[in-house]
């Protein structure tokens, strides 16, 4: 392993996970750390409350609570900008454990001679976020560094959701026989992104689906409360690296269709002429869920209803063979494994 | 999506297939010699889709892999050399060198810069005017003539701190090293698209002439690589070996002539060492004289250091067609994507990457 940190350790892929399992969690190690899900889910009923005035005893709460720090760059792109990145991260990764998100916290590291209408554009866009989500900002933090210490500005947030009772939805509790469903077409956030970068610049159609997914998460739950066992936000490392992190955490294997994967155009010709391949490309506004097979058309229909899943599409199933693995059906009926990103494909992309 | 999915068409793949099987009488082994056919042939599903008869071997076709250490370590001290900014193709930067890669390099405060085109590399000479920039030229034909014009262009704007290290490389004497090693029977060759496109498929002329052997020139899409096999089978099963040329749609006979004439203007014919070849007479492109103040090995000589290589890894038999990735002792178990100690481990061209990101035929 290189001494040294590379920009591949940050790509959510490969050395990512390596460095959290060799690193973090050594030094950090708790069973709830240990869940590596995209939000911790900690039961407020191991706590016994002495509220004066109010009630004594026992609560059972189970809350959800995540942070995520926000580096993109350009700090301002077709579909979104970092603030709003930063609220609908947060928010996903408490919407992936079934949460209804409640609070955020933001912090800011800005670097010196950043113009002030910069920052006020990222402030009123993550309000506006927040308010269409109904989450409230609450605490935050303002720290400023010498000019070229960061690149323009960074953004943390973290979130405190509540989970609601009956709902267990992890990383690990996929089982052979659900469904996989996709909410709409992956790629677009991380080509947005290319398309802007400097010296890789080029005219496409395309525009982030940075969104927040809190509200299409409540309307599959309100259909299937207990059956929706499994929620990823496929971000950095892109749907491929999603789901082979739940057939690694749930021990089973997955198979997909590769042509039931929906790919805009844009996307799959700006892939096409870069040598990449959608399924590795960040989303910022797409889920994929792993559900009891006789609730799936009932889920898709209320997927299809909701504008952040208008093009949900049932995308392959889990297996009891290859546990830990993901198995691509191509497009030509061959078979092949569909592994984790390893590398880094464009640093920054969040 | 269009000149994508009519390529991609499972009805003709089948039909394809079909013709395959019907015309096989005898077990053929078939090499394709590029390494992005290689992965397109993995990433489709090819291997198991076709007859147990037909064997398909992967050839050298990785410009990244074929780049012999003493070669990678040279970049990397130039890489380490103040004031220098070393651009470079992506697939580079991880590749290890006898000691450490580029990307540690980077990491160590290197200024190692990604491009996608050597424009851009010209345009970080442009911004950078007190700085030397030196760009690894990396590839095959495909790639030498645009690294041509890039000098050109320096050339006419009077750049002064762009260099070149050129580590180019030729496929028709690769492949004719390979043949006359005789380690590996083939029975046909794929030819490669895009440097077909370049070179002209009339420069594969000595594969049947000389070798009996018979080349079809292929696109980079399934049926393209279908319908090439299935023109080899039928060369090889009437016993009258040929170019053929599978990719019409943009190879022609005599390839892009204004691309080989910059490519020749800048660049003269050299002795090339590669990986697993070893050093290869008239497979390389030097600078010309009249180009020299733009070679990065004459102004900046550097020592790298004692080459070594990497133990127990067999990139270099590989490359040659000898043994398939998982006859590698190192393969999966020492060796892989995120740690790798070979390069083809490491290149999106690489067989051994090839084989571990999608698996063998046994899925």
């Amino acid at each position: 392993m290189s001494d040294k940190i590379l920009l591949a350790h940050g790509s959510g892929g490969q050395l990512s996970h390596e460095l959290v399992e060799h690193l973090f969690l050594k030094y950090f190690d708790n069973p709830i750390l240990a869940q590596l899900d995209d939000a911790a889910t900690v039961h407020v009923s191991r706590f016994t409350f002495h509220v004066p005035g109010s009630f004594n005893g026992t609560s059972n709460l189970k809350l959800a609570f995540t942070t995520d720090s926000y580096v993109v760059s350009p700090i301002f792109f077709p579909g979104g900008d970092i603030g709003k990145l930063a609220v609908c991260g947060t928010i996903n990764d408490l919407a992936m454990r079934g949460a209804t998100p409640l609070y955020l916290s933001a912090g800011f590291i800005l670097e010196e001679g950043l113009p002030l209408a910069d920052l006020e554009r990222v402030v009123a866009s993550m309000a506006a976020t927040a308010q269409t989500v109904g989450v409230q900002i609450v605490t935050g933090d303002t720290k400023v560094v010498d000019r070229g210490k960061a690149d323009r500005l960074f953004i943390n947030t973290a979130g405190i959701g509540v989970v609601p009772v009956g709902v267990e939805v992890g990383g690990d509790q996929a089982r052979p026989g659900d469904v996989v469903i996709l909410s709409g077409a992956v790629g677009d956030h991380g080509m947005t992104i290319m398309s802007q970068r400097e010296g890789l610049r080029f005219d496409a159609p395309l525009v982030s689906d940075c969104a927040p997914l809190n509200g299409l998460v409540a309307a599959m739950l309100e259909i299937a409360p207990q059956a929706i066992h499994c929620l990823r936000d496929p971000t950095r490392g892109g749907l491929a690296t999603a789901l082979n992190e739940v057939a690694g955490k749930s021990g089973v294997g997955i198979e997909i269709e590769e042509h039931a994967v929906p790919v805009r155009d844009a996307v799959r010709a700006a892939c096409e002429l870069l040598g990449l391949d959608p399924l590795y490309v960040a989303n910022e506004g797409k889920l994929v869920a792993f559900l009891a097979p006789e609730v799936a058309d009932g889920v898709l229909d209320a997927m299809r209803a909701h504008e952040y899943g208008r093009e949900a599409a049932i995308i392959g199933r889990v297996t009891e063979e290859h546990a830990g693995r993901v198995v691509l059906r191509t497009a030509l009926g061959a078979r092949r494994i569909l592994d984790m990103l390893v590398g880094e494909q464009l640093p920054r992309i969040c | 999506m269009k000149y994508i999915d009519e390529f991609r068409d499972p009805h003709l793949a089948r039909k394809l297939l079909a013709n395959i099987r019907a015309c096989s009488t005898q077990p053929v082994r078939f090499m394709e010699f590029c390494g992005g056919h290689t992965h397109a042939i993995f990433r489709h599903g090819l291997r198991q889709m076709l007859p147990p008869t037909v064997e398909l071997r992967s050839g050298p076709g990785c410009p990244v892999c074929v780049t012999a250490n003493a070669d990678l370590d040279r970049a990397i001290a130039l890489a380490r050399l103040p004031d220098v900014i070393l651009v470079t193709f992506g697939d580079m930067l991880k590749v290890p060198g006898s000691r450490g890669s580029l990307q540690a390099a980077k990491a160590e405060g290197a200024d190692v810069r990604i491009v996608y085109s050597t424009l851009d590399a010209l345009q970080i000479a442009r911004d950078n005017p007190e700085r030397a920039v030196i760009f690894l030229g990396v590839g095959f034909e495909t790639t030498a003539p645009t690294v041509a014009a890039s000098i050109l262009q320096a050339e006419a704007e009077g750049l002064n701190n762009f260099y070149v290290l050129s580590l180019h490389k030729l496929t028709p004497p690769a492949t004719r090293a390979i043949l006359d090693a005789g380690e590996v029977r083939l029975s046909g060759i794929i030819g490669p698209g895009h440097v077909t496109t370049v070179i002209g498929s009339e420069a594969w002329e000595f594969l049947p002439r000389d070798y009996s052997v018979p080349c079809a020139v292929a696109g980079f899409e399934p049926l393209d690589i279908l319908r090439a096999v299935a023109a080899l089978m039928e060369t090889v099963e009437a016993g009258r070996p040929a170019v053929v040329n599978a990719y019409s749609r943009s190879v022609r006979p005599e390839g892009n002539r204004a691309a080989l004439g910059i490519m020749r203007r800048v660049f003269g014919v050299s002795e090339a060492d590669w990986r697993g070849l070893g050093r290869v007479p008239a497979s390389g492109l030097a600078l010309r004289p009249e180009y020299a103040r733009f070679d990065a090995a004459l102004a900046f000589p550097v020592d790298p250091g004692p080459t070594r290589e990497h133990k127990g890894c067999r990139c270099g038999d590989v490359l040659r067609g000898t043994v398939e990735p998982p006859d590698c002792p190192l393969f999966r178990s020492v060796c892989t994507p995120a740690h790798p100690i070979g390069p083809c481990m490491v290149s999106a061209e690489g067989a051994c990457a090839a084989w571990y990101r999608y698996g063998g035929a046994d899925v």
